[in-house]
């Protein structure tokens, strides 16, 4: 299995704060990657620097082969990188359906409108916003509008799929189902890297999991080896006891 | 989205199309130079509303496309003979190349600074016309009256003249129409509704505005060669006046930005309600409505940004969905 | 051209670039406390302008006593403008805002137009010359530029020795904290748009003891202040002094080395380029 992703020693500063320190890390094909860690430890930044919205200082990135470091957000859509956002950001006076075509429009596969509007259709039901679809997207409320934001990624038929905290304020039946849809994705090919906070949900999600902290990777391995790192622990989980009962609770 | 059959479109080119085509009827000088000025007005608010209602980019300097096509076409019509479809074709270049390369240039500012740019660049380019030599300088260019021999003389150029801003007008309405509906209209409206999350998702969004921009410029730079020819001539206080930008966004804003009937909906009752200003002789105390032209538009936009920001035909599009197929 | 003439030419644009610089100021603080963008700036400049002049020319008040009065109105004015064109659309888009006080830009114009008509004004007053060397400077200048800089000084006492101002700089710090804090931002934002305003008036009044005017003459003040705010930064009225005097000296030095029709064909051009360069300050890039 070939690496879709390879990010090597991505270091970026905010005037004089470090937000990130030699990030190094492969995403092979088909994998899901959780990245957790503390508030402010770096995670949507550096998919700010993979998504091409920032430039990293120093350090590399490899996308499906290629580098891609310091290409514009734009560029690596066309390549078959999506992503969705921590704060949700429809496309607010189109509807549900246009702002999903747009992803199919625009991203790698770059459709026609036609196709894109049936693209739309299939990814909606898919998500569950079919019945939605004609409503404007900012009539939808906080956790229909992450569906929104999903659909509108997934539609445009990614390789990679970068999920920012998708299940943030959503409650626990929302989050199973979320969860699910995750796994539904990866099923038919896609990629994931996902930052989540959710502890339950991405330690059951992911296939391996890489901690941030204050812009450092300070662990990186299977979700159960992570549950009993010290060190991740010590800056992030709390209690060891606790990271025990979360993975057997799954 | 793109049904050739959607009563909207029909709607609105109906109304250009009726509105141009009555003077030909009546055969009225005076009906002419009406439509003349509404459709010209309709043109260059639709034109403006493909940067300022579909791509989000609020442009105070529209006029200037107006201006310098108006210019270019005077130039080529005067110092070297050219046909007046000619000259039509190279304002409309010329517009065209001046918003190619603004656009990579200001397009890059956002909201309220864009607006403020293009203030300036159309005040740059009327400071420096005025002391342009070729360009006449200060007293412009102006046409010998043999150059309307070619067209029957000057009553048959001046018709000649509203059939080609007839033909405009209807080509911006099918033109503004087609974009809308396109997948190109679909990234404008996105950077409108998201310019960062429009990125993300893949729209190319500096070259997407610049094209905008240049679909905006092209047909004032057209029309400017059409009115400053039946004018006879062209001065840089004439061809550069901000108040003209400013009322083509006041139309637009009355009507409803970002929709295809809005500008010209807006175009026509601003036209309506300045010519009956112009016309009356009510008095304010000692002074005449008409002289209260500026006011009343004033009045008018900020009635409008504060309580129907939406204007008239995006107003009643929310309030009456069912309206949408014919409001388009 | 020789040294004197060149150091005159000095002189007299530093003293009306620091009256330049107070206009802007106004623009800089409504910008800084709540970014809005006030393109009614220029009107209210035109307003101080005919304040001054009615009062002098029919009342024979003296010019600085009637900019007293003028200032006053000026922030009058500035409050009422903000509670019935802004404060609606003060959490809307910027456009909103910028489009709120461009309509009231019109009304305002539009009125006075018609009421004061297009005939240009001169208020005739002069407070003679004095010499300091080889130059002659004229009293209307050295009155002004010291007028101006006893308002900076207050406007600077003001914010950071009173409670109103310490309240203004935190609402331009962080609205929602302030509010949180119980600070009555409504009226804040009332206040510091009249403060704007207030000094455009004041800016409106000196001018008018220099130049002659039309009501249209606030349009250029108005653009210069948005050159002098993107030169001077934001948020500092040092900033903005600064940069009026950098204009004022271009302005002066400009027409010594080329026609008169050419200073705002560059002044323009400096504009455009500036906004395009400076990437921080009262215009810039990504914000």
């Amino acid at each position: 299995m070939s690496n879709l992703l390879q990010v090597q020693g991505v270091t970026k500063h905010f005037g004089g704060l470090l937000a990130l320190s030699q990030v190094t890390f492969d995403l092979p094909e088909g994998q899901i990657l959780g990245l957790i860690g503390p508030n402010g430890a770096g995670k949507t930044t550096l998919f700010n620097i993979i998504n091409g919205v920032y430039k990293p200082d120093e350090g590399r990135i490899f996308f499906r082969g290629q580098d891609v470091s310091g290409k514009k957000p734009y560029q690596l859509a066309k390549m078959g990188m999506a992503r969705t956002h921590q704060v949700v950001r429809p496309l607010n006076e189109l509807t549900v359906r246009e702002n999903v075509m747009a992803g199919a429009c625009f991203g790698h596969e770059n459709q026609p409108l036609g196709r894109a509007a049936s693209i739309a259709g299939e990814v909606l039901e898919f998500v569950g916003l079919a019945a939605r679809a004609g409503q404007l997207a900012s009539s939808l409320n906080v956790a229909q509008k992450k569906r929104l934001e999903m659909a509108r990624a997934l539609a445009a038929r990614p390789y990679l799929l970068l999920l920012d905290e998708v299940l943030a304020g959503l409650n626990s039946s929302e989050i199973d189902g979320m969860v699910q849809t995750v796994l539904k994705i990866r099923e038919q090919g896609v990629t994931i890297l996902m930052i989540e906070h959710v502890m339950k949900a991405v330690m059951n999600v992911s296939d391996r999991i890489m901690v941030l902290d204050y812009g450092l990777q300070i662990a990186e391995g299977s979700p159960q080896e992570i549950a009993k790192n010290e060190r991740v622990i010590e800056a992030y989980l709390g209690d060891p006891k606790l990271a025990e009962r979360l993975m057997e609770e799954a | 989205m793109k049904h050739w059959l959607q009563p909207g479109f029909w709607f609105a080119l109906l109304i250009v199309l009726g509105l141009g085509l009555w003077p030909v009827f009546t055969r009225e000088a005076s009906t002419r130079e009406v439509g003349f000025t509404i459709l010209l007005a309709m043109t260059m608010a639709v034109s403006l509303n493909i940067i300022m209602g579909y791509t989000g980019y609020v442009s105070f300097g529209h006029v200037v496309f107006y201006g310098l096509g108006g210019y270019v076409g005077m130039y080529l019509i005067g110092t070297w003979n050219a046909s007046l479809p000619l000259a039509v074709l190279g304002g409309g270049a010329a517009a065209a190349i001046l918003a190619f390369l603004l656009g990579k240039a200001i397009l890059r500012l956002r909201g309220a600074y864009f607006a403020l740019a293009t203030i300036g660049v159309n005040e740059a380019v009327r400071t420096f016309i005025s002391n342009f030599k070729p360009f006449g300088g200060p007293t412009g260019i102006e046409l010998q009256f043999s150059v309307y021999k070619p067209y029957g003389g000057a009553t048959q150029a001046l018709w000649l003249t509203y059939y080609a801003v007839v033909g405009i007008a209807a080509f911006a309405v099918i033109f503004s129409y087609y974009l809308k509906t396109s997948k190109f209209g679909l990234g404008l409206m996105a950077i409108r509704e998201d310019e960062d999350a429009a990125e993300v998702l893949g729209v190319a969004t500096p070259n997407i505005k610049t094209l905008a921009f240049v679909f905006s410029a092209l047909l004032p730079g057209m029309l400017g060669v059409l009115f400053f020819f039946k004018n006879g001539n062209v001065e840089p206080g004439d061809a550069f006046r901000l108040h003209f930008s400013i009322e083509s966004l006041v139309m637009i804003m009355l009507g409803g930005q970002g929709t295809l009937l809005g500008p010209i909906i807006g175009a026509l009752g601003y036209q309506r309600l300045r010519g009956a200003l112009l016309t009356n002789n009510v008095m304010i105390g000692a002074l005449p409505l008409k002289d209260f032209q500026l006011v009343i538009a004033g009045l008018l936009m900020l009635l409008i940004i504060l309580f129907i920001p939406a204007g008239l035909v995006g107003w009643l599009r929310q309030r009456f969905p069912r309206s949408r197929r014919i409001l388009v | 051209m020789n040294a004197v003439t060149l150091l005159t030419s000095l002189v007299d644009g530093l003293l009306i670039g620091v009256v330049y610089g107070i206009a802007a100021m106004g623009l800089n603080l409504i910008w800084g406390v709540m970014r809005v963008i006030n393109l009614a700036h220029g009107a209210l400049i035109a307003l101080g302008m005919f304040g001054v002049y009615l009062l002098f020319s029919v009342l024979g008040l003296n010019p600085y006593a009637a900019l007293l009065l003028v200032a006053l109105l000026g922030l009058l004015a500035g409050v009422v403008i903000y509670l019935v064109a802004i404060a609606r659309v003060i959490n809307a888009p910027h456009l909103s805002t910028l489009l709120a006080t461009f309509a009231v830009n019109m009304i305002i114009i539009g009125l006075a137009t018609a009421v004061f008509t297009t005939t240009p004004r001169d208020l005739g007053f002069s407070l003679g010359s004095i010499r300091a060397g080889p130059l002659t400077l004229l009293g209307t200048r050295l009155v002004a530029a010291a007028v101006t800089l006893l308002v900076t000084g207050l406007l600077y006492a003001f914010l950071y020795r009173t409670r109103a101002g310490k309240y203004i700089r935190a609402v331009s710090n962080n609205r929602s904290a302030a509010e949180l804090m119980g600070i009555p931002s409504s009226r804040i934002l009332a206040l510091s748009f009249g403060i704007g305003t207030m000094l455009a008036a004041i800016a409106g009044g000196l001018i008018a003891t220099f130049f002659s005017f039309t009501i249209l003459s606030g349009s250029v003040y108005e653009l210069k202040s948005f050159i002098i705010s993107v030169l001077g930064g934001l948020g500092n009225p040092l900033g903005a002094l600064v940069g009026g005097l950098i204009l004022g000296v271009l302005e002066g030095v400009l027409p010594l080395a080329m026609p008169n029709t050419w200073v705002p064909v560059i002044e323009f051009l400096l504009f455009i380029l500036i906004l395009l360069i400076k990437p921080s300050g009262l215009l810039g890039g990504k914000q």
